[in-house]
């Protein structure tokens, strides 16, 4: 890294949006992760519940995020992922991080990494686990 | 142990016994002593325990349990169309299932028709998708309304949802008055865990109370609210407030009721609960007897029932899907069936049994039979049955039962305080300590404190097990299907009936009957929401994290 030209991005805090898209209402996971995150020493944007993928990738836009955190259990992930992940091209956003954590099941894992999310968090995952896949992830991108 | 004979080693044994004590608690974090014996039962025990069958019911709310009659076996289902969801209804009852219960889908739930933006890519995901009378028509086919008792898990729409219910009955010539079964519509715990919603709090209680009123004048043999404590459960809440806040919103709902002026002694006995059975044996076993206990008292004394089905507390119980693993999922049966034991011991009136394989998905055939037969294996081979709470008098579980039934209280007064349970949903005040307290599992998880076999104890290789596929091409046949029915009704009577529906929720008539006419001329589910809306309002939470 030069010093002459870093950005202070690398001195700021991680900035993750943890994103409730589609109709389901568990946000158990969601939280649990929002918080861990936060008390990680990242800032953590949390959409709430109920949001388009237009939606979510406006909040992208506008919070200057590192990485989103996308949370389905409804099963419709392979409908939303790909959506918010055309979505952030048709804005020209390839710097972010993505991930996806819920009931999700193996050969969905496989073909939502094909399309470009860098983590899928199944229950169970631990939470240390997601937070160091986003510092890592962040970071590696921004070297 | 034998006892020793030197006071300083007694001492050390003491305070090894002491200091083992704060080693062990229930899963919710209740410290379990090292024993339990006579002095931890409370002076008035007799009165408290009680018979099976009498207040304050205690040991169970009928004198024979399930000697006289088993709990219902009834798996919850729902997926694709309505097609789908009635050969698995069909294929239930052929392997002996006794009672049916119906999962919709989110769209369906939250309000909005299967054609809506909204619901793009939800459509039959997580339950059966349903529009219109003639959708409910097709799930019903071949099914004797008359016989067979029905759970609907709709909250929001409820009352939309139980017209077009009776109006499926009305077809297959059976009267409203001969329909039995559970429609959920407790929408307080929505806002406080389930998150499915369409109107701000209060017209949404308004509508309960709607539809109290008119199943306590037309439907002598429905359940028009099961109060649930399951999804608080789920969101992560300890056992000591899933028995707090749902009995809590069980007042509410009395409370509003008679406010009506509908004699508790007419609804009361109507009114049924749905709790969860989570891994910790016997802490769930206390929680179930202490709800029946806290329910008979208040509804006696601070709500002046006087027939003893007013005070009888009556509940369904679903094994806790969070306890699910997604990995080694077989592992899954064996915690579904002592869930299951917990739930019988508690003296459960019917009883869910969750599938292995719904950490992945929803659930294949083969996985939803193995859960059914976990229930049968209960019921037939374990001899479980044979006399009614046989854990009744044991010191452990009394002293465990008392000790919820304080903590409950404790969180009553505190809602109380903050102005009543409504008040205390639109403060955050359930929602902050249920995710507290999922923060604080979730910690003991990932510390390894509280162990997870196959996840943070015992981890192999993953295996794979066979999943439900759920083709994309039903949203696109229960979409063909709502445009023919709009296409074919009558659009000026469907014009008029949301009139009178949005007159309706402007006033102050129950919004039953609007809505039973609307269901009847074809009106869709969505349409009549965004009628009600227009005059209600919406609802957006403020998330506390």
């Amino acid at each position: 890294m030069s010093a002459a030209t870093a950005e202070p991005k690398t001195d700021r805090k991680i900035r993750v949006v943890v994103a409730k898209p589609g109709l389901d209402g568990h946000d158990r996971g969601a939280k649990i992760i929002a918080r861990a995150l936060r008390d990680s020493g990242m800032e953590v944007i949390y959409t709430g519940l109920h949001q388009t993928p237009e939606q979510i990738v406006e909040t992208v836009i506008q919070e200057d995020a590192d990485a989103i955190g996308v949370s389905i259990l409804s099963g419709a992930h392979m409908t939303l992922v790909p959506k918010i992940l055309e979505l952030l091209e048709a804005e020209g956003i390839d710097d972010v991080l993505i991930t996806v954590g819920g009931t999700i099941p193996n050969k969905d894992i496989d073909a939502l990494k094909e399309m470009g999310v860098s983590g899928v968090f199944t229950p169970g995952a631990p939470t240390d686990d997601i937070v160091n896949f986003i510092r890592t992830g962040v970071s590696r991108r921004e070297l | 142990m034998e006892p020793t004979s030197t006071s300083s080693s007694s001492d050390a044994a003491r305070k090894a016994a002491e200091a083992a004590d704060n080693e062990f608690t229930t899963m919710s974090g209740k410290p379990i002593k090292a024993r339990y014996g006579p002095e931890d039962l409370s002076g008035d025990a007799d009165v408290k325990i009680g018979e099976p069958g009498q207040y304050p019911f205690t040991r169970g709310p009928y004198e024979s349990m399930y000697r006289g009659r088993n709990w219902t076996m009834r798996q919850f289902a729902g997926f694709g169309t309505v097609e789908e969801t009635n050969e698995r209804f069909h294929y239930l009852l052929d392997h002996g299932q006794t009672g049916l219960s119906t999962a919709f889908d989110m769209p369906t739930l939250m309000g909005y028709d299967s054609d809506h933006a909204r619901s793009l890519g939800e459509v039959g995901r997580e339950g059966v998708a349903v529009d219109t009378i003639d959708d409910m028509e097709i799930l019903f086919q071949g099914i004797p309304l008359g016989e067979v008792s029905t759970s609907m898990t709709i909250n929001a729409p409820a009352a939309i949802l139980l017209a077009f219910y009776v109006l499926v009955g009305e077809q297959q010539g059976v009267a409203s008055e001969k329909l039995s079964g559970t429609i959920q519509t407790d929408i307080l715990k929505e806002y406080i865990a389930q998150k499915e919603w369409c109107f701000p709090v209060e017209p949404a209680m308004r509508l309960v109370t709607d539809m109290v009123e008119y199943c306590t004048d037309h439907m002598p043999r429905w359940h028009p609210i099961s109060i649930s404590g399951y999804h608080i459960r789920e969101a992560g809440a300890t056992a000591a407030q899933e028995l707090a806040f749902t009995l809590k919103d069980g007042f509410t709902y009395v409370e509003r009721a008679i406010e009506r002026g509908i004699d508790v002694d007419a609804f009361a006995p109507r009114l049924s609960f749905f709790f969860n059975a989570h891994i910790d044996f016997f802490e769930e076993i206390a929680k179930y007897r202490a709800a029946r206990r806290i329910w008979a008292r208040e509804l006696k004394e601070t709500y002046g029932a006087k027939k003893p089905e007013s005070m009888r507390l009556r509940f369904h119980t679903q094994t806790a899907g969070v306890s699910l693993t997604a990995q080694q999922p077989l592992n899954n049966i064996v915690r579904t069936a002592i869930e299951a034991l917990a739930g019988v011991l508690g003296g459960t009136q019917s009883l869910h049994t969750n599938s292995f394989d719904e950490a992945l998905a929803l659930p294949t055939e083969e996985a939803v039979r193995v859960a059914l037969r976990t229930q049968q294996i209960i019921a037939d081979e374990t001899g479980v049955t044979n006399t009614p709470d046989p854990l009744g008098g044991s010191y452990f579980v009394e002293s465990l039962t008392d000790e919820l039934e304080a903590d409950a209280y404790d969180y009553f007064r505190r809602i109380d305080e903050l102005g009543g349970m409504v008040e205390a949903v639109r403060q955050n005040f359930p929602q902050r300590e249920i995710g507290e307290a999922a923060f604080d599992f979730q910690r003991r998880v990932d510390d390894g404190e509280f162990t997870i076999v196959g996840v943070n104890q015992y981890v192999t290789e993953e295996e794979e097990v066979p999943l439900l596929h759920i083709d994309p091409a039903l949203e696109t046949k229960q979409v063909e299907r709502l445009a023919a029915t709009r296409a074919k009704r009558d659009s000026a009577e469907v014009e008029s009936a949301l009139t009178a529906l949005k007159d309706a929720a402007a006033g102050e008539a129950n919004l039953m009957y609007p809505i039973l006419d609307a269901a009847r001329v074809h009106t869709t589910e969505g349409e009549m929401i965004e009628a009600m809306q227009q005059v209600f309002g919406t609802y957006t939470e403020t998330p506390v994290f």
